[in-house]
């Protein structure tokens, strides 16, 4: 039943393949993204954060305050190449 | 690149209220705002809200909107207001950077800036909950009181805070069936007044209940809920199905706060404040200089105290950068009050818990 489960509506990555990646010793955001490239699409993990996050903190016995949150960086939406360019042109000008 | 004395990013009830009184002292301010349209989610609030009368009890949400437009406009030589814009990223080196729509992507520099970005949907882990028809409550709002779209025919609303039954009511005047409300929680977390008219239409709200699964092809067809233990657990047996075609989760919202991480600013979970919030000093001035926090973004309340924590962090963003009015303190000292009043109550207090942990 947890393979029905999406965590990451974006990548759809399943509750089983996150529990699963817990019990194989991968116990923060940033290393199940590494995998699985959670929170790497149009969200940018604003909605499996804290499901992600959960999941950690119950299996491995921890208080979610505890839980490294995961790391974010720009762009926080999608930016075409071609305008990331030409602005950076504006600078050699 | 552009220029700008005071950036706000985010114009919502917080954002727009913290441009009137950093341009009312004076200051020039930018507001990016990602949506066309200025109000945040103000705009499809089309009942009247609580509070009290200085944060515009008893008007609608849309008309607050205008009525913080028309405030705005006052100050109109200092507000400079750039729509359809989304700020992708904040930089170590206090470069931020933007794009307008599809087509334009530039830099900006801000002697300060505040962020009101709000807050946005918790979701719900369950099977097959990626079928079509499974919906964030405010997403339906949306869709309903701003686009004119009816969702469905028969919704289910997982929440009973305020959210989920305030949308529920909005759906049954939009015609729409609601066939239950359910909380996971033992008791309705949303105020009894709104819980009240519901029950009063007929609609079934269903406490220590939970999602078990959504059934269906290519849309969801079923809704399947059991009720919980004290610990959130499904207890056996207890199953009741329903024909759905949308099911809403009204599960809590949680603050937009990756610019402020990205920033580097200090971050911490508080669960009271529903998620990882900004460190903050009592002049919303977050652990950067110069960068400023305000809103749901600093912990998930309500608009009318999302309106008055805009207000002091316009203020102070402000004086911070050399727009200190005569009348500073006075002005203050007045916001300090009303936020003081509008956390009297139980749920104030327990905000109250959470704020504690922030203020350095």
């Amino acid at each position: 039943m947890n393979e029905n489960t999406i965590i990451c509506r974006c990548s759809d990555v399943t509750l089983k393949q996150v529990r699963d990646l817990i019990n194989d010793g991968y116990v923060t955001y940033d290393e199940i993204k590494r995998i699985t490239r959670i929170g790497m699409g149009p969200c940018q993990g604003k909605t499996c954060g804290q499901l992600v996050m959960r999941e950690i903190a119950n299996m491995t016995g921890q208080n979610i305050k505890d839980i490294k949150f995961q790391t974010t960086r720009p762009p926080v939406v999608g930016v075409k190449l071609g305008l990331i360019a030409k602005e950076g042109k504006k600078d050699e000008e | 690149m552009r220029q700008a004395e005071l950036l706000i990013i985010g114009g919502g009830p917080a954002g727009l209220c913290a441009a009137i009184s950093a341009a009312k002292s004076g200051a020039k301010v930018l507001i990016i705002e990602r949506n066309k349209y200025l109000g945040g989610q103000l705009v499809k609030q089309t009942h009247m809200f609580f509070g009290s009368e200085k944060q515009y009890a008893s008007t609608r949400g849309i008309d607050i909107t205008e009525i913080l437009l028309n405030e705005l406009d006052k100050y109109k030589e200092n507000v400079e207001i750039l729509a359809d814009t989304t700020v992708v990223g904040m930089y170590e080196d206090g470069i931020i950077t933007a794009l307008y729509k599809e087509d334009d992507f530039f830099k900006i520099s801000a002697k300060a800036v505040v962020v009101a970005t709000g807050a946005f949907e918790k979701s719900l882990a369950f099977p097959n909950n990626d079928l079509p028809g499974i919906y964030g409550a405010g997403a339906v709002q949306t869709l309903m009181n701003v686009h004119g779209v009816k969702p469905g025919n028969k919704v289910l609303m997982v929440g009973a805070g305020n959210i989920g039954l305030i949308v529920s009511y909005q759906l049954m005047q939009a015609g729409v069936e609601v066939v239950a409300i359910l909380d996971a929680a033992s008791k309705i977390g949303g105020y009894l007044v709104h819980a009240s008219k519901i029950r009063r239409m007929g609609v079934p709200i269903l406490t220590s209940y939970t999602v078990k699964e959504a059934i269906g092809k290519d849309f969801i067809e079923k809704a399947v809920i059991c009720q919980v233990d004290d610990k959130f657990q499904p207890i056996e047996g207890t199953e009741k199905e329903f024909d759905v075609d949308v099911m809403c989760i009204s599960v809590g919202l949680t603050p937009l706060n990756e610019l402020l991480a990205m920033r580097g600013c200090q971050m911490k979970y508080v669960p009271q404040l529903s998620g990882f919030v900004p460190l903050r000093n009592e002049n919303y001035e977050t652990t950067i200089e110069n960068i400023f926090a305000a809103g749901d973004t600093t912990g998930v309340e309500e608009a009318s105290a999302a309106m008055v924590e805009g207000y002091l962090a316009g203020l102070c963003a402000a004086a911070k950068i050399g727009y200190k009015t005569d009348d500073f303190d006075e002005r203050k000292n007045d916001f300090v009050k009303q936020l003081d009043a509008l956390r009297s109550g139980p749920v104030g207090k327990h905000i109250l818990s959470g704020i504690e942990q922030i203020v350095v």
